[in-house]
């Protein structure tokens, strides 16, 4: 890993309040160490069929792209333009307001202009202006044209792995440009001639391949499992019996993978099946479909398909009547807007209606999955759930809206009535970084690597920075969110930023302050650390 | 410099504009031939462009959300942010199209002490575009008058309002000077705002030029140098039914304002002022945020390779059996 310089150093040069001297065309991409992501493995590539496996480096001067690569690139454009209406009427309507400019963590971060959502977006409309408009092919470069060369696609496998898809610029943007659907479409078309990334598409092969992205086979899974459960027991006195593939199981839960086996995930899960436990609902896990996230959705929306299909297939071979998802970020985004679209109908599954409340997710009749915070929430509200919010005591919250719930789903509330319920001190992040205003981690989309952590920090910063914020003013020590890859990067941004936060999914405060029929009194909370007044109570 | 060459341009275009309006022989096409020329590819082009965007499909619902969803009943969904009917689509259109909603929530970043960040409320762009557009669009209506006899009542109507001001006795149309000065405000932001400047391609200066051009020539026939506006609406009336006047007694000015319009017109639908039909087929903005509760169906769905349950058991078997997983074959 890339040594990375200190906190107070890299503020320093953040610098997005001024612009360089030369224009970004004439800039060639530096590949310096801390940015960039490591490229995918030739096997990796080779297990989901993806082109042009091959041992390269973005470092070296000879990308060993397929000989017709030109053709592959602006034929690609050119089907996904009759494909795609949002491609179309993006490369023609954007003014170069700027009003995006700002909005960008990875332009407040880095200063790199090119990482403005326009000029990321301008990275391909150049090209889309030269090939296939009279404008662009007449006027060029004063048309803001440019022909396509292998640097372009240097710039674009940089760039376009310098956004995490988050969409929080097409908030902004007064014709509604989303420049994440634009990279989107920039790395499928990297896919073509096999410009992808390692972080990216090994998981996209595992996930293929053992059915979740860390490659943890059927075996293992049972085993991590067991110690989930062990720890229950030794928290609470009770022994819960999770199933995996069980046919005629009412509802299938599908988690994202990296809650079963990486703290603090693991705390996340661990409520969520405490709480399934308690209300007695009749639920099943798969091994075959151990994966709520889509790394595919970063590759491509057909390797997003090919990944999604196991949750219906199995939803159908286990015959469950619908389907509860845990607390992840992307995954939402794909099971909300793609899901019943690429592998629906869904029509085989019922609405979900939770057998506490017997309230009916309407909401969610055709694709037949609901959001975990939404069944919590309800059974809170519905009062079927004892709680004891002053276990969480020790910890005063704050919430990050992870990106894809927020801008392309919208659930903003129901996390927090929960985490309102669950304790007794939490505080908002000035509202310009919350809700649909949120910041990015800086490591989503697939970014979240080691190797490009310099990158990751300055993605992260105006998230790290409301944070800090809260932290100042309120003394706010724990981070809470319903996102597996902000489990996995807001742990270091908040080390490398605000030291003293913590991060912890939003079950696992749930967790903590669930009061189970027959627990033993609890000492301690799901990370094993004293609860508040254990102490005071020992020395009585 | 890219600058520099958008304003020759458009100086030379006003210039060849003046030149056939001195010259009488040239009048038949600049007067008749160039006007009807842009009118008949602004109108093509608009619609082949617009064509084009709409019978592209939408595969996925993609609707950027910026409010709380419809899930529970006691949970206050935001109908326009997040909406999941037509109706109130309809309304987060209309807050687009008509007030420019996504640009009033701008807020500027800032570098603040030692480094860390801090946001500021920013509404001069927002106010800006609002001006310029809108009276962009009052002064388009208020030359409708030269296309419909009797002049039509909206024109009138909007005429009384748009000049409640009088200058040297004659109605001041307010919309004409704030269209010169949004158009100024929103030049000045390009070249001021490093960022903005950054970004900006020469063509971008062109369509500021072109409009300021216009704006002020036709401030100058109306104020200063008065043309001859029953001979200008002989000719406008012409061109509608096919039936082309040749103007007499019209100034070169005129012909300085007809001929930066035409190009604008020409122009229009191979250029970023297609912004103005994307704005509506914006999917992000035009969609309904329902894909859970209805499918959203993708017209070119096509089946792919995937990994099939019965593969992976093949694969695993014997662990699965091991770690007391159920299996479907022995
Ligand atoms: S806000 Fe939209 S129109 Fe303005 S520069 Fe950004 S993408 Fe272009
Ligand atoms: S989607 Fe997010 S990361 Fe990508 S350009 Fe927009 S604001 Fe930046």
């Amino acid at each position: 890993m890339a040594k990375i310089a200190k906190p107070a150093e890299l503020l320093k040069n953040t610098g997005f309040d001024s612009v360089p001297q030369t224009h970004w065309m004439d800039t060639p991409v530096d590949f310096r160490p801390g940015t960039w992501l490591f490229p995918g493995k030739a096997e990796s590539l080779i297990a989901v069929d993806l082109p042009n496996p091959r041992k390269w480096s973005p470092e070296d001067a000879d990308w060993k792209l397929p000989p017709n690569w030109k053709e592959i690139i602006l034929d690609g454009m050119r089907e996904r333009l009759q494909r795609y209406r949002s491609f179309r009427v993006f490369m023609d309507s954007c003014v170069r307001c700027g009003a995006c400019a700002d909005k960008c963590h990875f332009y407040l971060g880095s200063g790199d202009p090119r990482n403005m959502p326009v000029l990321r977006a301008e990275l391909l409309r150049s090209v889309y202006l030269y090939y296939f408009t009279p404008t662009g092919k007449t006027l060029g470069r004063f048309a803001g044209a440019r022909e396509l060369t292998e640097d372009v696609i240097k710039e674009w496998f940089y760039y376009f792995h310098q956004c995490t898809e988050c969409r929080r610029c097409s908030v902004f943007c007064p014709y509604g440009i989303d420049t994440a659907e634009i990279t989107m479409i920039g790395r499928e078309l990297l896919n073509l001639i096999g410009c992808n990334i390692d972080w990216i598409v090994t998981p996209v092969a595992n996930c293929y391949m053992k059915g979740n992205h860390l490659g943890i086979q059927p075996h293992g899974l049972v085993d991590s499992m067991d110690f989930l459960v062990e720890n229950i027991q030794d928290i609470t006195g009770i022994k819960i019996e999770p199933t995996f593939n069980r046919k005629g199981a009412e509802i299938l839960y599908v988690p994202p993978s990296g809650d079963i086996f990486a703290d603090p995930g693991t705390f996340a899960l661990m409520g969520q099946l405490m709480l399934f436990h308690e209300t007695g609902i009749d639920y099943t896990l798969s091994t075959y479909a151990s994966e709520g996230g889509n790394f595919g959705s970063f590759t491509s929306m057909e390797m997003a398909k090919r990944l999604n299909a196991k949750i219906y297939a199995e939803a159908k071979r286990l015959g469950v009547k619908w389907i509860i998802g845990g607390e992840c970020g992307h995954m939402w985004r794909v099971i909300h807007q793609f899901m019943d679209t690429m592998n629906g109908p869904g029509d085989f599954l019922e609405t979900p209606v939770n057998p506490l409340t017997g309230t009916r997710f309407e909401h969610a009749k055709a694709t037949g999955m609901i959001h975990v915070t939404e069944f919590t929430a309800d059974l809170i509200h519905e009062g079927k759930i004892k709680l004891d919010p002053s276990r969480n005591d020790n910890v005063k919250v704050t919430f990050h809206d992870s990106c894809n719930p927020s801008r392309a789903m919208g659930l903003l509330e129901e996390p927090r009535y929960i985490l309102n319920k669950v304790c007794n001190h939490f505080y908002e992040m000035p509202e310009e970084t919350i809700r649909e205003n949120t910041f990015c981690c800086g490591g989503g989309s697939g970014l979240g690597a080691d190797e490009n952590m310099e990158m990751r920090m300055r993605g992260g910063l105006p998230r790290a920075n409301a944070v800090r914020y809260v932290h100042e003013k309120f003394g706010v020590n724990m981070l809470s969110c319903v996102c597996a890859i902000d489990r996995a990067t807001l742990p270091p941004l908040m080390h490398y930023w605000v030291p003293k936060v913590a991060v912890c999914g939003v079950h696992e405060l749930v967790g903590n302050a669930l009061i189970m029929k027959g627990e033993m009194k609890r000492k301690q909370n799901l990370r094993f650390e004293d609860l508040p007044g254990v102490e005071e109570d020992g020395n009585e | 410099m890219q600058m520099l060459i958008a304003l020759a341009i458009v100086a030379g275009i006003a210039a060849i504009g003046y030149i056939g309006g001195m010259m009488p022989a040239l009048q038949f096409l600049f007067a008749i031939v160039l006007p009807l020329l842009a009118i008949a590819i602004f109108l093509v082009g608009f619609v082949w462009k617009v064509w084009s965007w709409a019978k592209t499909p939408v595969p996925f619902c993609i609707a950027t959300t910026v409010g709380q969803q419809k899930s529970l009943p006691w949970i206050k969904q935001d109908k326009i942010g997040n909406p999941s009917d037509t109706a109130s689509v309809v309304r987060r259109m209309a807050g687009e199209i008509l007030l420019f909603r996504s640009l009033f929530r701008n807020v500027k970043a800032e570098i603040g002490p030692n480094g860390w960040l801090g946001y500021s409320v920013e509404k001069w762009l927002w106010l800006f575009a609002v001006l310029f557009h809108w009276s962009f669009l009052f002064v388009v209506i208020r030359h409708l008058r030269f296309f419909f006899v009797p002049s039509p009542a909206i024109v009138r109507g909007l005429e009384k309002i748009d000049g409640f001001l009088l200058f040297d006795l004659q109605p001041l149309f307010l919309s004409g000077i704030l269209l010169l000065v949004g158009i100024a405000a929103l030049y000045l932001r390009r070249i001021v705002i490093p960022q903005v400047r950054y970004i900006s391609h020469g063509i971008d200066f062109v369509p500021l030029f072109l409009i300021a051009g216009i704006a002020l020539s036709g401030i100058l026939l109306r104020y200063v140098w008065p043309t001859d506006v029953v001979a200008v609406k002989s000719m406008t009336m012409g061109w509608v039914t096919l039936n082309p006047v040749l103007p007499t007694n019209i100034s070169p000015l005129f012909f300085v304002h007809l001929t930066l319009v035409s190009v604008l017109l020409a122009w229009f639908p191979f250029s970023k002022l297609m912004h103005m039909g994307g704005v509506f087929l914006s999917p992000t903005r035009n969609q309904r945020a329902n894909s859970r509760e209805y499918r959203h169906v993708n017209p070119w769905n096509y089946p792919v390779h995937t990994h099939t349950y019965e593969e992976y058991e093949d694969e695993f078997r014997d662990r699965m059996k091991g770690a007391g997983l159920p299996v479907d074959k022995e």
